[in-house]
Order: C-alpha cells, then sequence, then structure tokens
C-alpha cells in the first residue's frame, strides 16, 4: 500500500508552508523528508498524519488506527512511567491483556528501555524520551508511521537505534515517512524529498538525487561568489550551476557532492531565482 | 529598558493586567467594598400590619404586607429569601424575625432594633450568634469549587497543549468527547471529594449548620462545577502556556471573589457593579449552599439561582467543549506544540564573512 500527498497546498495566513507538494510514501519503504527549519517538513507530516487540513491537494493516509505518529514534541506523558505510557496509548488502540504485556516487553527490549520501565517520562534522558515516543508510536504496529525529527538533539548512540527501529518497521511493511535534520540519517532512506519554503526541490533516491543533479560544486579556499559558498570542515564548497562537470570552472578542484552539498547548493540556487 | 517595553507590549495578557486590574480594583473598591446595608427588605405580617408598616423608618423597606399571614408565613418568607426582616403583629411585643444567613443586613436590622427598645422583640434565625464563619464556610465551598474548576483544570489542559500530547491524543482513534470527558472528570472527581471534605470540616470546626436536603446541595455543587469546569477549559483554549492560563484564570477568579457577594454584600453594592456580581456563577452557589446550609430552604425556594446556573453549565461548559474539540481537529495552527516546533515561514540562510550557512549540517 502507498500512502500519499499529491499537489498539497498549505497557507497559515499569508504565509505558504506547503506549495504544490506531491510525496508517496510506499509501504516497507522509508521515506527521509529533510530540509531547513521553515521548510514545510512537519506541515507535511502533519498533513499526512490528518491534523493540518489542506487549502489544495489531497492526503491518501490510513484510518487513526493504523496511523502511528511521532510528534516533534516529547510525544509521551512526563508524569506517567515509561510503561504506563505504553499502556495507556496501547488501550486506545484496544490492546489488552497478555498482548499488551508481550508487545510492550518486545518493544523496551528492542528500545533498550527495559531498565528505565518503572521511571517517569520526566526523569528520561532526550533520546530515552524520543525512544519511548517512537514505541509508542508503533506499539500497535501501524501501516503508516510518521516521525517528526526523532532524532533531533538525540545522542548518536540513541540515533542509531532510532534508525534501525524505523527500519525494522519499515521491514515489517510499514510505510516511514520521517523529517530530519541529519542529512546522513536521510541519505540511508529508500527515498529522500528535499523541501524548501514549503517546495519539493529535489526528490528521489539518493543514488538519482546525485545523478540528477546539474552543475559543479568545486573547493576552494577563496570563493569567486560568497553568497554561492558555505564552509565544509576546514575549506569552502562553491556552487556554480551552469557548469559543465565535464569542464569545472578554472582554478578550482570539482569535489563529488554529497547529500549536504547538494541540498545546501539547490536551496540557494532556489533562493537566487526567487530573488531575481 | 526598550526591550522590556516591547516584550510588554506584545504581551498583551500582562499588559491587561498592569492596566486594567488597578482600574477594576479602584472601581471594585469604590463602589463594591461596603458593609453597610441601607434598606433592608422587609415583610410585616399578622393583623395590624397595615398600622405596623406605617410606623416603621424608612430603613426597612417593606415588599410584603399581609394581615392574614401568621408567624409560620413570615419564617417562610425569610427561608426562601424573600426578606431580610419580617414582623410579626398581633402580639406585645411586636415579634421581628431576622434572617441571620445574610449576615451584614441581620446586623444592620438588629441594631436598628435594639433602638426601638422592649417595643419589639428580636429574633434572629438561621446563624444567632450572627457568626462570620456561618456564612463564610458555604461561599467558602463554592469558591473552592471555582479554584479547582478554573485554575487546577486549565493548567493541567494546558500542559497537555505544550507538551505537546495533545497532538498525540488528536491523530489517536480516540473520540474528542472521551479525550474531553478523560481530562474533566478527575478534576469533577478530586474537586467533590474536597467539596464534602471542607463541607464536614466546617461543621465540625465551626459548628455551621446543614438543615436543607444533601441532594440538593450536591445537585447545586454539581451544576455550579459544570460552569467553572467549562471556564477551565475555556480558560486552556485560549492559552498556550501555564502562565498565561493562570493569568488568565486570574481575570475570572478575582471579580467572583469580591462581588459574588461573599464578602462584600451584593444589596450594599452600587448597582452597576452589583449587576456585574449578577452575572458571575459564584453567587447563584452561594445562594445555594447559603440558602441549603443555613436556612434549610427546599429546591422550590432555590429555583432561580438553580435556574440561572444550569443555564450557564449549559452554555459555558458546551462553548468550551466546543472550542476543546476545535483543538483536536485538523486545524490551521502552525505551531501546535509552541514556539520551540516548526514555523511555517522560511528563514534566510545567514550569509556571513563570504560563507552561506544553511541548515541541514550533519
Amino acid at each position: 500500500m502507498t500512502y500519499s500527498v499529491r499537489s498539497a497546498t498549505v497557507r497559515f495566513g499569508s504565509a505558504v508552508a506547503l506549495d504544490d507538494v506531491t510525496v508517496e510514501v510506499p509501504g516497507g519503504s522509508v521515506v527521509a523528508v529533510v530540509g531547513g527549519d521553515g521548510a514545510g517538513k512537519s506541515t507535511l507530516l502533519r498533513a499526512l498524519a490528518g491534523e493540518v487540513s489542506l487549502d489544495r491537494g489531497t492526503v491518501e493516509a490510513p484510518p487513526k488506527q493504523r496511523l502511528g505518529y511521532l510528534p516533534a514534541s516529547s510525544g509521551s506523558w512526563a508524569a506517567l512511567t515509561v510503561a504506563q505510557n505504553i499502556d495507556f496509548v496501547a488501550g486506545i488502540y484496544g490492546l489488552a491483556g497478555d498482548e499488551l504485556a508481550g508487545r510492550r516487553a518486545e518493544l523496551l527490549d528492542r528500545a533498550a528501555l527495559t531498565p528505565a520501565a518503572g521511571r517517569l517520562a520526566a526523569q528520561l534522558s532526550g533520546g530515552m524520551r524520543r525512544k519511548l515516543g517512537f514505541v509508542m508510536a508503533i506499539v500497535h504496529r501501524p501501516d503508516l508511521l510518521i516521525l517528526d525529527e526523532p532524532s533531533t538533539g538525540v545522542d548518536p548512540v540513541s540515533r542509531i537505534d532510532l534508525w534501525r527501529l524505523a527500519s525494522e518497521a519499515a521491514a515489517s511493511g510499514a510505510a516511514v515517512l520521517m523529517s530530519t535534520t541529519y542529512l546522513d540519517e536521510a541519505e540511508r532512506a529508500a527515498h529522500l524529498v528535499v523541501l524548501d519554503r514549503g517546495r519539493v526541490l529535489v526528490q528521489g533516491s539518493y543514488d538519482q538525487v546525485r545523478a540528477d543533479f546539474a552543475g559543479v560544486i568545486t573547493r576552494t579556499d577563496q570563493p569567486v561568489r560568497a553568497g554561492w559558498a558555505w564552509r565544509r570542515g576546514r575549506v569552502l564548497h562553491e556552487y556554480w550551476p551552469d557548469a559543465d562537470p565535464s569542464n569545472p570552472p578554472a582554478e578550482a578542484t570539482a569535489v563529488a557532492p554529497d547529500l549536504e552539498d547538494i541540498v545546501i547548493a539547490l536551496s540557494l540556487a532556489r533562493r537566487d531565482a526567487v530573488r531575481s | 529598558m526598550v526591550k522590556e517595553f516591547r516584550e510588554l507590549v506584545r504581551d498583551r495578557r500582562t499588559l491587561a493586567m498592569l492596566i486594567v486590574m488597578p482600574l477594576l480594583l479602584l472601581v471594585i473598591f469604590g463602589y463594591a467594598a461596603n458593609f453597610y446595608v441601607s434598606s433592608l427588605s422587609t415583610a410585616v405580617v399578622g393583623p395590624q400590619a397595615a398600622q405596623a408598616v406605617q410606623r416603621l423608618p424608612s430603613f426597612f423597606d417593606v415588599t410584603v404586607t399581609e394581615p392574614a399571614d401568621t408567624e409560620a408565613d413570615a419564617r417562610t418568607l425569610l427561608r426562601d429569601n424573600r426578606v431580610d426582616v419580617a414582623f410579626v403583629t398581633g402580639q406585645t411585643p411586636v415579634l421581628a424575625l431576622v434572617d441571620g444567613s445574610s449576615l451584614f443586613a441581620a446586623q444592620s436590622a438588629v441594631a436598628a432594633l435594639n433602638k426601638a427598645g422592649s417595643q419589639v422583640r428580636t429574633q434572629v434565625l438561621y446563624n444567632p450568634g450572627l457568626k462570620t464563619s456561618w456564612v463564610m464556610v458555604p461561599a467558602i465551598i463554592g469558591l473552592i469549587l471555582t479554584f479547582i474548576g478554573t485554575i487546577i483544570t486549565s493548567i493541567g489542559m494546558v500542559r497537555e497543549r505544550e507538551s505537546g500530547t495533545l497532538e498525540q491524543l488528536a491523530v489517536m482513534p480516540i473520540r474528542p468527547s472521551r479525550v474531553i470527558l478523560g481530562k474533566i472528570a478527575p478534576y469533577f472527581l478530586v474537586a467533590a471529594a474536597d467539596m464534602i471534605i471542607v463541607t464536614v470540616l466546617g461543621i465540625v470546626l465551626f459548628s455551621v449548620p446543614f438543615n436543607g436536603n444533601a441532594f440538593a446541595f450536591a445537585l447545586g455543587a454539581a451544576i455550579f462545577l459544570f460552569v467553572v469546569l467549562g471556564l477551565g477549559v475555556f480558560i486552556s483554549t485560549i492559552s498556550q502556556t501555564v502562565g498565561q492560563a493562570i493569568q488568565t484564570a486570574f481575570f475570572f477568579l478575582l471579580p467572583q471573589i469580591l462581588l459574588s457577594g461573599m464578602i462584600f454584600p451584593l444589596e450594599a453594592m452600587a448597582a452597576g457593579v452589583r449587576w456585574i456580581g449578577y452575572l458571575l456563577p459564584l453567587t447563584y452557589f452561594t445562594m445555594i449552599s447559603q440558602g441549603i446550609m443555613l436556612r434549610g430552604a427546599p429546591i422550590t425556594s432555590l429555583w432561580l439561582p438553580f435556574v440561572v446556573l444550569a443555564a450557564m453549565a449549559i452554555v459555558v461548559f458546551t462553548g468550551a467543549t466546543l472550542r476543546f474539540r476545535r483543538d483536536l481537529a485538523p486545524g490551521r495552527n502552525p505551531d501546535p506544540a509552541g514556539p520551540a516546533h516548526e514555523q511555517p515561514a522560511g528563514t534566510e540562510p545567514a550569509a556571513a564573512g563570504g560563507q552561506a550557512s544553511t541548515a541541514g549540517t550533519a
């Protein structure tokens, strides 16, 4: 089953949060949405979750009973213990008795939260709280799992745990749509969507996105055009939208762009196009 | 300093507290803070009623004159809160019955009747010792219910919004009415338990009588609770943070304390301010609680406060829950979880030192 948002436009007052966005999320795969602050990532996810009504376009999503959602906030009740949080959500989805006990134990184990089962959610670290939120979102084995920046502010080890959990959910057949600001994470997704100011800059598999990328990115210490350059480690990268990869600009070394380069380059190109 | 003013101008609730509150307090204490009752609604019954009315000073505002009525009828008029004082003629000296549940009116009446010397035999009903605690405890019960219903409920519900779990509930297969019921029921039960504890303590510690029907009292309290819980839910729908909820609840709470007749008698207030009091739910609950506990008034004689409270409960509770349902439905709110969440408008990449930086760094 493939879930989707098609030709979606969402306005908040005069601000356009989504502008004619189409994204498909096939079952059994992870789709990552990336973009800067205000790109429209959360709005896209909330639109698919039915939390935001569209001004235009359509949403195809499963009924609430088959939907799992981890909001950008903590997603758990601070004054309840880890186990109580899971039980509360599971109860809403109709899980009870031995089935609930088994599912709770399984998820706590997979999320490495078993030792914290009796702790209040308020006492958990940021990473543990996100993992708890994740567990609560998948406790009922949803067909569509929507994760709003599950790994933001989470330590590297917990990020690996979260990604593993998301991959396992997809492997079991769920369609997983997640937003992230970590591009190394997004590279691992089957399909990625790059948003900028509510519009899709590019989408496809990582290999597709790299293959379709037009222009040349060079490495330099002294950029020719400051507005087209950004820092990567100790050097600067500069984007030449109209350059031919087989004939890079003189006195500069072309680099093989990774996703971070591509996202920044396309964002700068779009802003330049908007300005002009 | 400029920054502080800018923040203040944008924080409209604090601004309102700074500007409206002093004006409100000035008006309240100027027009409402008055313990002196200038006239008393009065009934005169018995065979010499007509003559007695002629001899009464204007302080006694005679609203009922019934020569055929007896002392029992006079007591009924007082129990039903239709008059503050009832004179029973046809006996020497004339019997003056005073409603002690209206404390300040009763104090004024006793002071005036004492001047009549042996011509009048004064009997204070329902609060013979004119004890403040006897009239305050029934009112305090209402104040506690108001406190729990508005402040505690709104804080609990806003906390759910602040933590983002309201958004979590909104995407779950749970009916909004169940969410609302689940949020409100604990506060209803806690408030009911508090009410019972305070009532029992009032009876035990201050010897406050409970002369009326406990069922009628519970019914009045339940209706009143729906009103104040509705106010709490409403406050939560117009507040994004706990701080805002407390500020707003304070705006609802203060007038109820000062203008409901709990502290200052309604009949002693200037007409304009008194009418504000008649718009407040605590005014009517106090009428019910004092009427039932002190005067043993039956529900039939308290129909007006019951009807007004029921109407308020329907309007306030329904309106508030409909607003809360809207928060659980797909909306146009870009930022349900507060300012830390994503903003709808894009942000420019910051260019500094000839470099452009943008989000997405791993």
